[in-house]
């Protein structure tokens, strides 16, 4: 658990490798050695085949982005054959900021102590959740640092309480490595903590904290933050436990190729046995401000945002929805990438602390976001936390409108009761 | 140089969009007419029509991806021509309204002394109170400032007014400028060639014919131009396509034209701006389409500052094969509401010609190598 580096001489041998950037395929490669395989790559994904993982490291690293973008609007395509893009009316809350992980590409966490530190007051909360509902919001994504002090009773009541006085406003909140920090702390099985929180009202859980599934990985950019298995096993607790959660992918710092591609075989693997997943999100480190930003190679450009996303898309076949994330991308590139396999617009974001401490917002109204999606082509459709149209325009298959009736397919009788 | 699966996956995937016919002109190396024009920007499938597009590109400049180390100088900003979609010109006594003496145009130049800039893109508006000599000196001063710069100054809509102050034939204005240190013009003002356009967006504008007169009378007097076309507000696809067709024309006849470079339209502080501007994906295609048509032109440039950063890089993909340069001091499409930084340091251009997997070619305005990645790869990070 030490820092990723010392000045001591004896570091040299214990010492992790110095992060890297992933170099890029130079375009050659697609259309000399690489052809023939990519050819047949191409050829089984437009057939609709499930891709191996040698073959997601063959488009990564061979593939020009044409390639890609091809693959990736034809799996969207068979996903979601009407042309919706989807987008949610949220609001990010960050209850508190306080945190000892320590994660050294976060800008957004304080120390406890620390002269920013804070934790909201309920009223605060309440207040911004009132604005969120007045708004016709349907979700809050609440999402905090691992404050020592606050377990999980404190969300509970919290949970509760909004849920009591803003029945239509889901609470998507609470990211896994947030649900193991209280395991820890309480002493209690993770499943006990999500009974009370599911009891409480908890309807759904956000895929943050996953940043590249893999210990080398994590071991460098989060060495205190629940490691890989932990995470896949509660996302499998919070699919037992009947409830919906999305994964992420934080990509652009130390990983390999290979490594991004373990992570997607990861997320496909616990998919294929819950399908407890609503959608995938990917982003690239935003290091401008963060506490280890010496360590953290140049953020990466637009070109390997839709690389990523486009690979994930044709891998992630079990996942019925990519997010683009307009929030640390910017609305052009998020426009673009609808056509590099995403299909969904993600939060309005009435509120998002965590990225823009990084240096980087976007904060884009509703009208701007349907605006954008039509314009690329799509017919833009509010969506609740589950994925299910909510919009009075909807004309299509009726949808989840409730957790319970998105709980994970493969876990549960279809229409059956826990 | 192409393999059998690379056409194989080009005809699978063109035939599937319904190109297959323009494919195989495409693929022999024939020209495409205006009907086949018009079938690239209404095939729903971008990514066929950028395929092919790359295709091209890749044949004529493999990875190569050009850029350069340029500043701009916008040495004036009155204008009387009132075209629509400008959002930059002034009149006198207005606010903001300012002219550069050439001793202050030197100035801007002097200021980036420290920097390995190679090129000074020198365009204004068209005000008829600046002399004939004015122009002249703002050359003289700008080439003596810093005498290796490549003056490259005054669309051909400039060079008309200048001609008129002048009061003498064409050919001999660009003589004098030549003499004063110009060494090429760039592309715009151009807009869109068609008639019915020009009445509604900028009459008082030269022509499209007038345009492509003068940029003929530039080549013949041996001086190498860009061309552009400003896309995305009130023209039709066909306009489009007669655009590029009548500049295809022109470089059979003249050979002058080095880059052709689509120019998007911005909607904000304009009289257009009820009009939503062209989307990120209309600009790949308008990139893809352009290098498609104009078979005849060798680079096709996507202008970062206007497209923004993604964009450009993307369009590396699409057909383009440059991104224009550094670019210090943008005044122009920054009054129209772009976003973008005003200029860019030379590691980064880099760094997303790499990224984009294309090999970065520092060139000067005349496309003569300066610094290639090709010799001293580049990591990036």
């Amino acid at each position: 658990m030490k820092a990723p580096t010392t000045t001591s001489e004896d570091a040299q041998d214990t010492a992790p490798a110095p992060p890297r950037a992933w170099s890029p395929p130079p375009a050659a490669r697609s259309r000399g050695p690489a052809a023939p395989a990519l050819a047949r790559i191409r050829a089984r994904v437009l057939e609709g085949q499930r891709i191996s993982a040698e073959e997601a490291l063959e488009l990564h690293e061979s593939a020009d982005l044409l390639l890609l973008g091809e693959l990736a609007d034809a799996v969207r395509r068979r996903k979601h054959p009407g042309g919706h893009v989807t987008y949610i009316v949220d609001r990010n809350i960050n209850p508190t900021n306080v945190c000892v992980t320590d994660c050294g590409f976060c800008a957004f966490y304080r120390r406890p102590k620390h002269e920013e530190a804070y934790v909201l007051e309920r009223e605060e909360i309440l207040e911004k959740v009132r604005e969120t509902a007045e708004l016709g919001g349907r979700q809050l994504l609440m999402q905090g640092g691992h404050h020592p002090k606050i377990q999980s009773d404190w969300w509970c009541e919290l949970i509760a309480d909004i849920r009591a006085r803003y029945p239509e406003v889901n609470c998507h909140a609470l990211s896994a490595p947030e649900l193991d920090f209280f395991s820890v702390i309480e002493k209690r099985p993770i499943e006990d903590i999500l009974a009370d929180l599911v009891a409480a009202g908890l309807g759904s859980v956000p895929g943050a904290g996953a940043e590249i599934l893999v210990e080398r990985v994590r071991r460098i950019i989060a060495p205190k933050k629940t490691d890989t298995d932990r995470w896949l096993e509660v996302h499998r607790k919070v699919h037992e436990a009947g409830l919906r959660s999305s994964a992420t992918m934080m990509f652009g710092h130390v990983e390999t190729a290979a490594e991004r591609v373990e992570h997607l075989v990861r997320l496909r693997d616990l998919q294929d046995e819950t399908g407890g997943f609503t959608a995938f999100a990917c982003w690239n480190t935003q290091p401008d401000g963060v506490p280890e930003e010496h360590l953290y190679p140049k953020k990466t450009t637009p070109a390997q945002y839709l690389r990523i996303n486009a690979i994930s898309r044709v891998f992630l076949d079990n996942f019925d929805n990519v997010q683009t994330s307009y929030v640390t991308q910017g609305i052009k590139l998020a426009q673009v990438s609808l056509r590099f396999g995403c299909n969904d617009f993600g939060g309005t974001m009435l509120e998002e602390n965590v990225v823009s401490a990084a240096g980087c917002f976007h904060l884009e109204s509703i009208q701007r976001i349907e605006s954008v999606i039509e314009r690329a082509g799509f017919t833009p459709r509010q969506r609740n936390s589950w994925y299910g149209i909510v919009d009075e325009r909807h004309d299509g298959p009726a949808s989840p409108s409730c957790a319970a009736e998105a709980r994970p397919p493969l876990l549960f009788a279809e229409g059956g009761v826990a | 140089m192409s393999s059998d699966a690379v056409r194989g996956r080009l005809v699978d995937q063109a035939a599937g969009a319904g190109l297959g016919p323009i494919t195989e002109k495409v693929l022999a190396g024939e020209r495409l007419t205006c009907a086949e024009g018009l079938e690239l920007y209404r095939c729903e499938d971008l990514f066929a029509v950028g395929a092919l597009a790359n295709h091209v590109r890749e044949r004529l400049h493999g990875d190569l991806t050009y850029f350069n180390v340029n500043q701009h100088v916008n040495y004036t900003n009155l204008c009387n021509k009132f075209c629509s979609f400008c959002s930059f010109d002034r009149q006198p006594g207005q606010k903001g309204a300012y002219t550069f003496s050439p001793e202050e145009a030197a100035e801007k130049i002097r200021e980036q002394a420290d920097e390995p800039v190679t090129e000074v893109h020198i365009v204004g508006g068209v005000w008829p109170k600046l002399g004939y000599d004015y122009y002249l000196d703002l050359v003289r001063a700008v080439k003596q400032a810093r005498p290796s710069i490549h003056v490259k100054a005054f669309t051909m809509v400039e060079l008309d007014q200048i001609r008129r102050v002048a009061n003498k034939p064409l050919e001999e204005v660009l003589a004098d400028l030549r003499e004063a240190g110009l060494g090429s013009c760039p592309g715009g003002g151009a807009e869109v060639f068609a008639d019915r356009v020009h009445q509604a967006g900028y009459q008082q504008k030269m022509s499209g014919q007038e345009w492509l007169d003068t940029a003929r009378a530039v080549h013949q007097a041996g001086i190498r131009s860009n061309c552009t076309m400003l896309h995305g507000h009130i023209e039709t696809l066909e306009e489009r396509v007669d655009h590029l067709d009548r500049l295809r024309r022109l470089q059979d006849d003249t050979g002058g034209f080095q880059t052709y470079i689509p120019l998007s339209f911005h909607p904000e502080n304009n009289d257009w701006s009820h009009l939503p501007g062209p989307t990120a994906l209309d600009e790949l295609r308008e990139i893809a389409v352009g290098r498609l048509m104009l078979d005849n032109i060798p680079h096709v440039k996507a202008y970062w500052i206007l497209m923004d950063i993604p964009i450009a890089q993307l369009a590396l993909s699409f057909g383009a094969d440059d991104v224009d340069g550094t670019v210090v001091e943008e005044k122009i499409y920054h009054d129209a509401g772009a976003t973008t930084p005003q200029e860019v340091q030379r590691g980064e251009l880099i760094d997303w010609i790499c990224e984009a997997g294309r090999t970065p070619v520092e060139r000067d305005t005349l496309y003569n190598v300066v610094w290639s990645g090709e010799a001293e790869p580049v990591t990036t990070g």
